[in-house]
């Protein structure tokens, strides 16, 4: 933790003094909401407006795999626990919100017990059992028919998870037999695995309650049962929603909502320079998807004091990185992967891509707002702009002395990902490496391309630009998916180095065992830096978003538990 | 006449079975074609990490695993009778007709575009009225007045508006009067008109530069007829021998052309909706596209197809009432 | 009104002019001259063109093409509507003086007092309108009618001209008449209003010899009926040898030759006239020879040729002494009773060259 808050400085390592957290709207100075709450109030009242650019996969908190939804979705969807809506690192924090409190683990991890809070009313009256906690899960992990979009992490670690056919096919009282409810109130998780992290699971969205009796399956989302303290007056999924006070919800049963605002209203496939527009002319309160400003709205904004005071740029929570694979010659051998490690520019690729404002060069696998975070550098360069000399040594060593050819992939509807991989490829052919670059659109890149283990070694595609952010904010949540050796998949899989180290393997498991937050958090950088020995994985960027506050948005801040936006349970509006 | 309005609308309804059959084909045969699996297109329905046994599902309950035939026919008799969908305890019904059920969003296609089809008719009636007015009236005049700075300038414009593309146009636009909401004529016409004017003016400099160029060509020519110079020689007002004799001969192609102008639009002003953020067809289908959604992109393809051969229709009457010589040959 | 007179340009008239103050010429053209501005020059359709022609007359305007007859038709009527265009001179109508009148004036009289019909009928004629219609159109806009009484005077006309069944025909296209009848229907349109003054512009040069000739007949028949003047402009002598009363000869813009039509066919007084007549097939003559067509092709209406404008196609241009015809513009000179020549020849001359060698060759 100690490690944590001292990241909580350097987080605003580029930007001018650290936060003032004044109350007033308009004083606070940029990246103010990085660590305290902007605009503060108490006051109710006002309609808070989100836009969006195109649209989420669903609104159904049990079909969703953004993260802007998950953190948007609270607002109707109370889950078993949640991240605290609080600044800084606070906001990293898991505090029950359904539950009582923080899930009971058993001694060896697998077996979990949450407290249902009494007396928490759906939007129709009625009370919220266990049961319905229960369903939820059912029917966003097990009912692919029906719901496809979420992630399936309660799928992979419940008991007798790959046998259980979902609500829709198996219509047994019993249901899933690995989750209990002995009573009403009380609900037991029986996993497969030691898993340590189970409250972060617990935080997903796909445990918030839904009636069995009001589930239509993928047609849900058109009529969502709150249990939230708003609910939906309105709903189009390509236009957007309205939402309203529920008059059910009780704040004696909600120690972590505040409930300002009246109406939020979420409009969908906005054309973006007309979000960005709004933000500017204080018209919208926030963009929802949370990935900031655009590229070209951005200079606008910095050059101008008055206006770069309003923006926020915090981590993301991504790494973009450059995988090298394993499996393809001669990134076979150690040292030339160590000599790629030592020929990235990455300042100057950050550079290229627009500057400090988009990241800081990466030296580990985990980013700084993660828990787990340890900041170490195994292949140091002087001001992260590579080191030819050292590369070339490297080089040697793997005898390719003089360097060798190999097919960089990246995907071509992401500008950022081009220019830095553009730039790669200008510091690999200094020390003699030539990498053509390769471009796949992002819909087919894992399940036809860089994902296919066989299309990678028949394509000699050894290195691959990658970018990832956790499904959860601990190490485990970020490194399990792309470092495991269990993640590779003949097709679909992230683990892009085809990383299968046995010592990597066996830390994941072991950490994800460990039951004591600190000892578990310790084991994450351990793996970490084991991957970094493995020289397979070259961090480039900690990537950044610029985030814009108008004058009419109140309690602002940014919530680093779901990916560097800002927290919307907390936000609202004095319009 | 009846014997050949029914033989265009039979043409028209095997038409509209073409285009379908070769959007389901296109969407379906093209991936494939390009080596795509069936894996990877159900993919494309599921969340970041693909389950392979949610690919699994989905293919399934999609039936991306039938043949292709199979797959269209069950949708073209969807349009007919409806269909029935297992997304979850019950069974859904689509009712007829079922024009499509998207299987991203679970939603009927038909509701939506029906509720589309009056922005998109607003945007493009309200310009359709702007650019031939505006266009007609330019192009007469720089006709009449050949060769005078009126006219040098007003070409020179029209040049500029037939070679700026859309979305520049609508983004100057956009940069210099923001961005107002669609407001449904039946909310408050007034504010309707009001939220319009800007896409109105943007799609309409681009077809009005087009009309007054064609307008004035086609004036050129007639005015240089024979039959004008009869006209004066009856002793007729010029005024009367421009219009009633020489524009109603200078019009006459400019009405397949705006036939065709028009079907396009009603299709969909896909840069102006999206610049605008206007949420009518042509949006519909960006999104569709963008989701790789078949059945918006179908239930579009479709509604554009038929406005296009309503449109063809119309205009082939329309010159036929005008022009005695296609009516009586 | 008139440019100063330069060396190169037609003195007045010495020809006497009678003003219709007597009641006894309808229509009187004085010096009149059509020259229009063009980026190339100075194009001078017609340079000085002078006639009379009396109620129930026949003038027949003959030339090649660019000779300047149409343009001399289309200025009576005030049709040259072009800004490029500068006319000068004199054309009394009935007593009033057309050219200083204004557009709008002249507009009032277009189709009422004076009609023209046209070359080609299915050009001239609108394509969209029923021939009725606009026979009805013509008749309205110099006659506050109601639309009954218009279709019935149209059927009338239609009637007159020959076409049958003329009240069905009444909502025919142009493109549903055939080329003779289509010609009729624009004489009907032409004459609805009773005009006293009729130009007809090669009426006859798109259709067949058959058809032609009844068409020459109805005006002939029309015009002694109503009584009107007629002008009757054409490239072919053969057209004119039935009906024109009066010819007058035009080339390169200029009156050249000008008389009866007696006087002019039997007694020609100017070289291009013996060409005309020798370019034309006669039905009385002996086709041993070859039609002689007149040598050499029209001459630049931008830069006219100095002297005498036909000079360098003249078999007889050095015949004249001193280079005369090369260097100054012949005058029309009288010949005998009303009839007049443009040329440097002397009479005599003239005289001896047509009978030794040209009317035997006819």
């Amino acid at each position: 933790m100690a490690v944590a808050v001292s990241l909580g400085a350097s987080a605003c390592s580029s930007s001018d003094s650290g936060g003032d957290s004044n109350g007033g709207g308009g004083n606070a100075k940029a990246d103010a909401a990085l660590t305290s709450i902007v605009n503060a109030t108490d006051k109710k009242g006002g309609t808070v407006t989100f836009e969006h650019s195109s649209g989420p996969d669903s609104l159904d908190p049990g079909n969703t795999y953004y993260g802007w939804v998950q953190n948007f979705s609270r607002l109707y969807a109370r889950s078993l626990v949640t991240f605290k809506p609080a600044a800084g690192k606070e906001s990293l924090e898991i505090v029950p919100d359904l539950a009582t409190g923080l899930g009971k683990a058993s001694d060896d991890a697998k077996t979990w017990t949450y407290t249902i809070r009494k007396g928490v009313k759906f939007e129709d009256g009625t009370e919220i059992t266990s049961k319905d906690v229960k369903y939820a899960v059912e029917r966003s992990n097990f009912a692919p028919e029906a719901l496809s979009n979420g992630p399936t992490y309660f799928k992979a670690y419940l008991e007798g998870g790959e046998k259980y056919k979902g609500p829709y096919k198996d219509k047994s009282a019993e249901g899933l037999k690995s989750i209990e409810t002995p009573d009403d109130y009380t609900i037991v998780f029986k996993l497969n695995k030691p898993f340590a992290d189970m409250d972060y699971l617990a935080a997903f969205s796909q445990t918030a309650p839904v009636p069995q009796k009001s589930d239509t399956g993928a047609s849900y989302v058109q009529k969502m049962v709150s249990s939230g303290p708003y609910k939906f007056s309105a709903y189009d999924e390509s236009k957007g929603a309205t939402l309203v006070r529920n008059p059910e919800w009780d704040a004696k049963t909600d120690p972590i909502r505040k409930a300002l605002p009246d109406k939020i209203e979420l409009k969908l496939n906005v054309n973006p320079t007309t979000v960005d527009d709004h933000l500017l002319n204080d018209v919208t309160t926030a963009d929802v998807a949370g990935t900031g400003l655009q590229s070209k709205t951005q200079p606008k904004v910095l050059v101008k004091a008055a206006e770069k005071a309003k923006t926020d740029n915090p981590y993301a929570g991504v790494l973009q990185y450059l995988a090298l694979n394993v499996n393809v010659k001669p990134f076979d051998n150690i040292e030339c992967r160590k000599a790629v490690q030592y020929a990235v520019d990455k300042q100057s690729l950050i550079d290229s891509i627009g500057g400090s404002v988009k990241g800081d060069p990466a030296t580990t696998v985990i980013p700084p707002t993660v828990a787990g975070y340890k900041k170490f550098d195994l292949y140091p360069t002087e001001g992260s702009k590579g080191d030819v000399a050292k590369a070339k040594e490297h080089l040697t060593a793997c005898g390719q002395p003089k360097g060798f050819k190999t097919t960089l992939t990246a995907r071509s509807d992401r500008p950022d990902e081009i220019t830095a991989a553009t730039q790669l490829q200008g510091s690999l052919k200094a020390i003699g490496i030539t990498a053509e670059i390769k471009q796949f659109p992002s819909d087919k890149y894992f399940t036809d391309f860089a994902g296919v283990p066989e299309w990678v070694h028949k394509n000699n595609a050894g290195m691959m630009m990658m970018q990832w952010g956790a499904d959860w904010p601990t190490g485990f949540g970020f490194l399990d998916q792309i470092v495991n050796g269990t993640a590779i998949k003949p097709s679909g899989g992230t683990n892009l180095m085809e990383l299968d180290d046995k010592g990597v393997n066996e830390a994941l498991v072991k950490g994800i065992g460990t039951v004591d937050t600190t000892a578990r958090n310790a084991a994450w950088g351990e793996v970490d830096q084991k991957v970094m020995e493995n020289a397979s994985l070259v961090p480039l960027v900690y990537r950044k978003n610029l985030l814009y506050r108008p004058d009419s948005a109140a309690n602002v801040t940014v919530t680093d538990a779901y990916l560097g936006m800002y927290d919307y349970v907390l936000m609202t509006s004095t319009k | 006449m009846a014997a050949y309005i029914i033989r265009r609308v039979f043409a028209a309804v095997l038409l509209l079975l073409v285009v379908s059959a070769v959007t389901f084909a296109i969407f379906f045969l093209v991936p494939r074609l390009g080596g795509q699996t069936l894996d990877s297109m159900a993919a494309q329905y599921v969340g970041k990490s693909p389950d392979p046994d949610v690919i699994a599902a989905v293919k399934k309950n999609l039936g991306l695993d039938q043949p292709l035939y199979v797959q269209y026919w069950n949708f073209i008799k969807g349009i007919v009778v409806g269909a029935d969908y297992q997304f979850g305890p019950d069974p859904v019904t689509c009712n007829a007709p079922c024009f499509g059920y998207s299987f991203k969003t679970h939603t009927e296609i038909w509701p939506q575009l029906v509720d589309r089809v009056p922005v998109t008719l607003s945007l493009a009636v309200g310009a359709a009225v702007i650019w031939v007015a505006s266009g007609v009236a330019i192009g007469v005049v720089s006709a009449l007045k050949r060769g005078s700075l009126f006219d040098r300038l007003s070409m020179g414009v029209a040049l500029a508006g037939v070679s700026l593309p859309m979305f520049f146009t609508g983004l100057v636009v956009l940069a210099l009067f923001g961005n107002g909401e669609y407001v449904p004529f039946a909310d408050s016409p007034v504010e309707w008109a009001g939220s319009l004017v800007l896409p109105w003016c943007t799609l309409a400099l681009l077809y009005s530069a087009l009309y007054a160029r064609l307008t004035r060509a086609g004036m050129l020519e007639t005015m240089g007829e024979d039959y004008i110079r009869t006209a004066r020689a009856k002793g007729l007002k010029e005024r009367k021998v421009v219009v009633k004799h020489g524009l109603r001969s200078a019009l006459t192609p400019l009405v397949t052309i705006f036939g065709m102008d028009f079907a396009l639009l009603l299709g969909g002003a896909v840069i102006t909706e999206r610049v605008f953020s206007f949420q009518g067809l042509g949006a519909f289908a960006i999104q569709g596209v963008t989701t790789a959604d078949l059945p918006k992109v179908m239930g579009v393809t479709l509604v554009a197809a038929f406005f296009i051969v309503i449109c063809n229709l119309l205009v082939d009457l329309v010159y036929a009432a005008i022009d005695p010589r296609v009516r009586l040959s | 009104m008139s440019d100063a007179i330069k060396k190169d340009s037609p003195a007045a008239d010495t020809v006497p002019a009678q003003r219709s103050g007597d009641g006894k010429e309808f229509l009187s053209v004085r010096n009149l001259s059509v020259h229009f501005d063009t980026d190339d020059g100075l194009v001078k359709s017609v340079d000085g063109v002078s006639f009379d022609l009396k109620a129930g007359q026949t003038l027949g305007i003959v030339g090649e093409s660019g000779s300047g007859k149409s343009v001399t038709s289309l200025g009576i009527m005030g049709l040259h509507t072009s800004e490029r265009a500068r006319i000068n001179g004199e054309i009394w109508l009935d007593g009033e003086e057309l050219i200083g009148a204004g557009p709008e004036r002249v507009r009032e009289l277009r189709g009422q007092k004076m009609a023209m019909i046209f070359q080609d009928p299915l050009s001239a004629l609108h394509p969209y309108y029923s021939i009725g219609a606009q026979i009805v159109e013509a008749h309205r806009v110099h006659n506050k009618v109601d639309k009954k009484t218009a279709k019935k005077r149209a059927i009338e006309m239609l009637d007159r001209v020959g076409i049958p069944e003329p009240h069905r025909r009444y909502e025919d296209y142009p493109h549903q008449f055939s080329g003779g009848m289509r010609q009729r229907a624009m004489i009907a349109m032409a004459l609805v209003n009773n005009p006293q003054l009729l130009i007809a512009d090669e009426p006859t040069t798109a259709l067949d010899v058959t058809v032609q000739a009844q068409i020459l007949d109805l005006i002939r028949d029309l015009q002694k009926e109503f009584g009107s003047a007629v002008v009757m402009i054409t490239h072919d002598l053969g057209v004119v040898a039935e009906i024109a009363d009066n010819l007058l000869v035009m080339y390169a813009g200029r009156c050249i030759e000008r008389g009866s039509a007696e006087k002019v066919f039997y007694e020609p007084q100017h070289p291009y006239t013996w060409g005309l007549l020798g370019s034309m097939p006669r039905i009385d003559r002996e086709q041993t020879e070859r039609l002689i067509p007149v040598k050499g092709s029209p001459p630049s209406l931008i830069n006219v040729p100095s002297g005498c404008a036909f000079h360098p196609r003249c078999p007889y241009a050095d015949v004249p002494p001193d280079n005369i015809t090369r260097t100054e513009r012949p005058e029309l000179q009288l010949v005998s009773d009303g009839h007049y020549s443009a040329c440097h020849m002397s009479r005599e001359q003239r005289d001896r060259i047509w009978t030794e060698e040209i009317a035997p060759k006819l």
